[in-house]
């Protein structure tokens, strides 16, 4: 039962990982830049905290460095809509 | 043309000019600033201070960012105001005309006022400049004293460790923070500081700062005891900065007094963030917030009303996200009462609400660093402090805020219930529905 219940909860976080954004609570926030600092590729964290905005950037890799670093827990991996909006193959 | 005249560069003066060229594509907006970093994260200067981030990342604004703004921005010192002749004065010899002016000064350390206090070595972390000269200070010093309470003071004590110092926290009371924290949370922080290679003085205040050539080389004790130090390190509570307010005639008590326009006593003149005093309509008292996003909030809603809209600022509840001693600790609402005798007066980044606690039960639960410690009202939770685990800070603050009617629930919460889970479900089903799911 307990082995379920972590298998359960893995897949849920792997699906968060695959389908999901980060997502900044603003309110929580004071724009202390160590989002941005520690992001291995340069996504402008802060900035998307500052709008209230998830992080969109296709680049972003969803390693949790900005999630983990935020000393305000201010980041979270949190399943969005982005994808079912986004993502329209175009006709010929 | 309407000319629109900010003073102060903090979140809330660069708020309310984002906001006025939203409102406004035309107007002449002009913002007057004293410190030479001009717009950073002021709570940032704290992971400046123990090295976590290099002082290049402060700066918030891009300089596209400010050209896109088009505003013009004026570096010095505003000494007086005459709102009757709508102008202001700069230390740099200027005037500035203005047909709205919004006051967002800010505030300031309260100084240490003991013999020894202006010695070289005796420091506070108000901005930029203060965090650099300790950096600077710390390089050559090898013990330091830190003398305050709140979050400023705490700070101090880890960017300090962080830089290699030994440091000595002094405490006047027996414990930390005692008018926000109770024992159990103020014990297992001043045990993390301790473990870290903190020495905590209890019941111990400073008489006297001790110099040799203008510098600091220890300090004594009411006790008598003598610590040998380069630095003294001060956080023992901010004040609003209002001396241009007092100098034009305007009304002021402890900040600058607004009504909840944050309109003040001159019809032309708004002020907003740490500096005013917001009257609170539901309370009918007027109340000090030194927190972020209240200043956010507040430049806002001054800005609107600069353009002749009437916005009224709503009294969110007080919360604020804190690391301390390395335990993220959410505060929300009101969680404590009485005072705390090493901060002498409201700390920076808190709130005079999270010591005025009405009758309540307190509730809590703990387990290792994880924590959660509820203020249960008649109908609603006035407050709660989560530590460590951070799942039930956005449910609570959300249940605390709305002001949920917990009455389904109350009869759960008793000792020894599972407070984490009760407080999820009765959330799960309450909650109001967010735009991302």
């Amino acid at each position: 039962m307990g082995i379920q219940i972590s298998l359960r909860r893995e897949f849920q976080r792997r699906e968060v990982l695959v389908t999901g954004h980060v997502v900044p609570k603003r309110t929580r926030c004071v724009q202390c830049g160590i989002c941005s600092f520690n992001c291995p590729i340069g996504i402008d964290v802060r900035r998307h905290a500052w709008l209230g905005e998830p992080i969109e950037a296709s680049q972003c890799l969803t390693c949790g460095e900005c999630v983990r670093r935020c000393p305000r827990g201010v980041l979270s991996f949190e399943k969005t809509d982005l994808f079912k909006q986004g993502v329209e193959w175009p006709t010929i | 043309m309407a000319h629109y005249l900010i003073v102060g560069t903090g979140v809330t003066g660069v708020t309310a000019i984002n906001i006025l060229r939203t409102l406004e594509r035309s107007s002449e907006i002009t913002i007057v600033g004293d410190d030479s970093h001009g717009f950073y994260s002021r709570p940032g200067i704290a992971y400046f201070l123990n090295g976590e981030i290099p002082d290049k990342q402060l700066p918030i604004f891009s300089k596209k960012d400010w050209k896109m703004l088009n505003i013009r921005y004026v570096k010095g010192v505003a000494t007086h105001l005459d709102p009757r002749k709508h102008q202001l004065e700069i230390s740099s010899g200027g005037t500035l005309k203005y047909d709205r002016l919004l006051i967002a000064t800010g505030s300031t350390a309260v100084p240490l006022t003991i013999p020894g206090a202006g010695l070289k070595g005796v420091v506070k972390l108000d901005d930029y400049e203060d965090t650099r000269h300790i950096l600077s200070l710390a390089r050559h010093a090898k013990s330091a004293v830190v003398v305050g309470g709140g979050i400023i003071a705490v700070e101090l004590v880890e960017g300090l460790m962080a830089r290699g110092l030994k440091v000595h926290y002094f405490l006047r009371g027996d414990r930390y923070w005692p008018n926000v924290l109770d024992e159990k949370e103020s014990h297992l922080l001043e045990h993390r500081l301790a473990e870290e290679g903190v020495i905590l003085h209890y019941q111990t205040e400073a008489a006297e700062v001790l110099g040799k050539c203008g510098k600091v080389v220890g300090i004594r004790t009411t006790k008598g005891e003598t610590i040998l130090c380069q630095m003294v390190a001060v956080g023992i509570g901010v004040k609003p900065r209002m001396e241009l307010a007092k100098g034009a005639g305007l009304a002021t008590d402890r900040g600058i007094l607004t009504d909840e326009t944050l309109q003040t006593s001159s019809p032309d003149i708004f002020a907003a963030g740490d500096v005013s005093q917001v009257h609170d309509p539901q309370s009918g008292r007027s109340i000090i917030d030194t927190l972020w996003h209240p200043a956010l909030d507040k430049g806002k809603i001054a800005a609107a009303n600069m353009t002749g809209q009437r916005s009224t600022y709503t009294r969110s509840v007080a919360t604020n996200v804190l690391r301390l001693a390395g335990v993220m600790t959410t505060i929300i609402g009101a969680v404590g009462s009485g005072v705390d005798k090493d901060l002498v007066s409201v700390a920076r980044g808190s709130s005079e609400t999270w010591h005025e606690l009405p009758n309540t039960i307190s509730l809590e639960s703990s387990g290792d660093i994880n924590h959660v410690r509820l203020m249960i009202g008649e109908k609603a939770l006035v407050g709660a402090l989560v530590m460590g685990e951070q799942k039930l800070s956005q449910p609570l603050q959300e249940i605390i805020s709305s002001k949920m009617d917990i009455t389904p629930i109350r009869h759960l919460l008793q000792a020894g219930a599972p407070l984490g889970q009760i407080i999820m479900d009765f959330w799960s089903n309450n909650k109001i529905p967010e735009g991302i799911s």
